[in-house]
């Protein structure tokens, strides 16, 4: 858990999308992580290899082993399969719309603070406070008042994932160059025009990577809001906690494997989904 | 010093477009930008003002633009059409050569069809023709400003304003896209002020060149040039020029000492 709170607190500066380099070969880019991979898995068929030789095998499954144990077990023991099917498809589904929610009050959040000092000065605290109040704290608190239902969870996620939204999309509203501002001011455009034509589209790639960095964080908040409740709709946290009771590791390990997966690839679709945008024209210096 | 009768240019037959009197520009924080203007661009004039940096003579562009307000003085302009050169180009880097080129009449509510023919004329009059669909992070330094300069054509503007437009490029664009400005000078009969910090530039492109010293910026000499349109490129090697170009440096350095 300690790592989820670290993550949501160093990832929150205003990221900006990084376009590939070109002449970047296959190898070359995924070559490097490749080889850690390797490295990794060796690591660990030597860690596992060396606690099952004293024993204490449960501490560190071997990586097949943990495939075998959760989807093909042996002795008549039925594959986790469906119900981590199940699980994940409720995680998404909390997380997505956990997200969908935070973009669209950070991106509204942040607008309204564009349009006056005095505004962003009344409510940019809160959106920092947002930032700084442990979440986590948070939720045994939303389940006692609100309960343990969809709605509980998606709020856990938004609550996690707003703060990126909000303090990206106003950071690339407000990064509009004087002189393109002032262009707009000579032909006395309209605060509306200046929005729509110059301050949004410019704040497009902020947006992108506060997105990709919220989208992350709110399948955190998908799974923290299930470890907590540990009742309703079971989604990936919920299982997470059945399997750690019941000391089932390899199907622990498939579950947390699974929620990361989850993480990086919603990561990774809204890293396309902003170059699929804004690349085209955006080139980070 | 202020413009006396002798130096007005002679072919100036019509109104002054822009007319300053007496401006003087302080800002909020005390600092005195600018005192004591008097400067009049006319129609069919290419004035050129240039002065140490930081002698107010953006603050100058500034003032006629109407980006800010003299805080003495008086500003009269004759038109509304007012183009404006930034020292950088501006582009809006999401928009092609074409949607940039058109923002300003989009910007000014014209019709589709009407701002689209606009460009049009406006990209081939500075030579882009068919660079429209590139976006400006495909083009050179020199490409962008012609952009950024045919975005300011297709107001049509009577009087030209340029801060330092050139200021970024190197040498060889920089005396490539002076020849153009004057080309369509030529054909649009615009009023231009246009502020450098070169001599070289300012005695190559204009009518008369103004001399401003340092903070706070006075205008301390003014220069008819004689040289007729459309200039050879070669005059910038010719005894009279490099005389004219002595003078107006001799001049720069004692307003700025």
């Amino acid at each position: 858990m300690s790592t989820a709170v670290k993550s949501a607190v160093t990832s929150t500066q205003p990221a900006t999308v990084k376009p590939t380099r070109k002449g970047d070969s296959l190898l070359s880019r995924f070559g490097p992580p490749l080889v850690v991979l390797v490295i990794i898995m060796a690591a660990w068929y030597g860690i596992a290899g060396y606690l099952l030789s004293i024993d204490k095998a449960f501490l560190l499954p071997l990586p097949h082993v943990i495939i075998s144990d959760s989807f093909f077990p042996a002795n008549g023991a039925k594959s986790i399969a469906p119900d981590l099917l199940r699980s994940l498809g409720l995680s998404t589904q909390v997380a997505l719309f956990g997200l969908a929610i935070s973009i669209v009050i950070g991106i509204v959040w942040a607008i309204v603070m564009s349009q006056a000092r005095w505004v962003e000065r009344s409510l940019f605290p809160y959106a920092v406070i947002l930032q700084c109040v442990p979440i986590l704290a948070l939720v045994p608190l939303i389940g006692i008042t609100i309960g343990y239902s969809f709605e509980a969870r998606i709020l856990v996620c938004v609550l996690i994932s707003l703060f990126p939204m909000v303090s990206n999309t106003l950071f690339g509203l407000q990064s509009v160059d004087h002189s393109q501002r002032e262009l707009f001011q000579l032909q006395s455009a309209s605060r509306w025009t200046v929005l729509t034509k110059l301050q949004f589209p410019n704040a497009l790639p902020a947006i992108f990577a506060g997105m990709r960095i919220s989208a992350g964080l709110s399948v955190i908040g998908a799974i923290v809001g299930d470890t907590f409740f540990r009742r309703g709709q079971p989604g990936l946290g919920n299982l997470i906690s059945v399997y750690a009771s019941r000391v089932q590791t390899a199907e622990l390990y498939a579950a947390v494997i699974t929620s990361a997966l989850l993480g990086v690839v919603i990561f990774l679709v809204f890293g396309l989904i902003g170059k699929l945008a804004v690349g085209r024209w955006y080139t980070s210096a | 010093m202020t413009i006396s009768p002798t130096v007005e240019p002679p072919v100036v037959t019509t109104e002054p477009l822009l007319d300053f009197r007496n401006v003087a520009m302080q800002f909020a924080n005390g600092t005195i930008a600018l005192s004591g203007v008097d400067l009049t661009v006319s129609r069919g004039e290419f004035v050129t003002v240039v002065g140490p940096s930081g002698c107010g003579k953006s603050t100058l562009l500034r003032i006629a633009s109407g980006l800010e307000t003299a805080s003495e003085g008086t500003v009269e302009l004759a038109t509304k059409r007012i183009g404006y050169v930034f020292q950088d180009a501006t582009l809006l880097p999401w928009r092609t050569v074409q949607a940039n080129v058109e923002l300003l009449a989009e910007l000014n509510k014209q019709p589709k069809r009407v701002r689209s023919a606009k460009a049009k004329e406006a990209i081939e009059l500075v030579g882009l023709g068919g660079f429209e669909k590139n976006l400006p992070r495909e083009l050179s330094g020199g490409m962008r400003m012609r952009t950024s300069l045919a975005r300011s054509l297709t107001l049509d503007p009577e009087l030209f304003l340029f801060d330092e437009p050139f200021g970024a490029l190197d040498e060889i664009t920089r005396e490539r896209l002076g020849d153009e400005l004057l080309r369509i000078f030529m054909e649009q009969q615009f009023a231009g002020l246009f502020i450098t910090h070169s001599v070289a530039e300012a005695v190559y492109l204009s009518t008369r060149v103004i001399v401003m010293s340092g903070r706070p910026g006075r205008i301390v000499d003014e220069f008819e040039v004689p040289f007729d349109y459309p200039r050879d490129p070669d005059i910038r090697f010719t005894p009279e020029f490099a005389a004219l170009s002595g003078k107006v440096s001799h001049a720069l350095r004692e307003g700025h000492a």
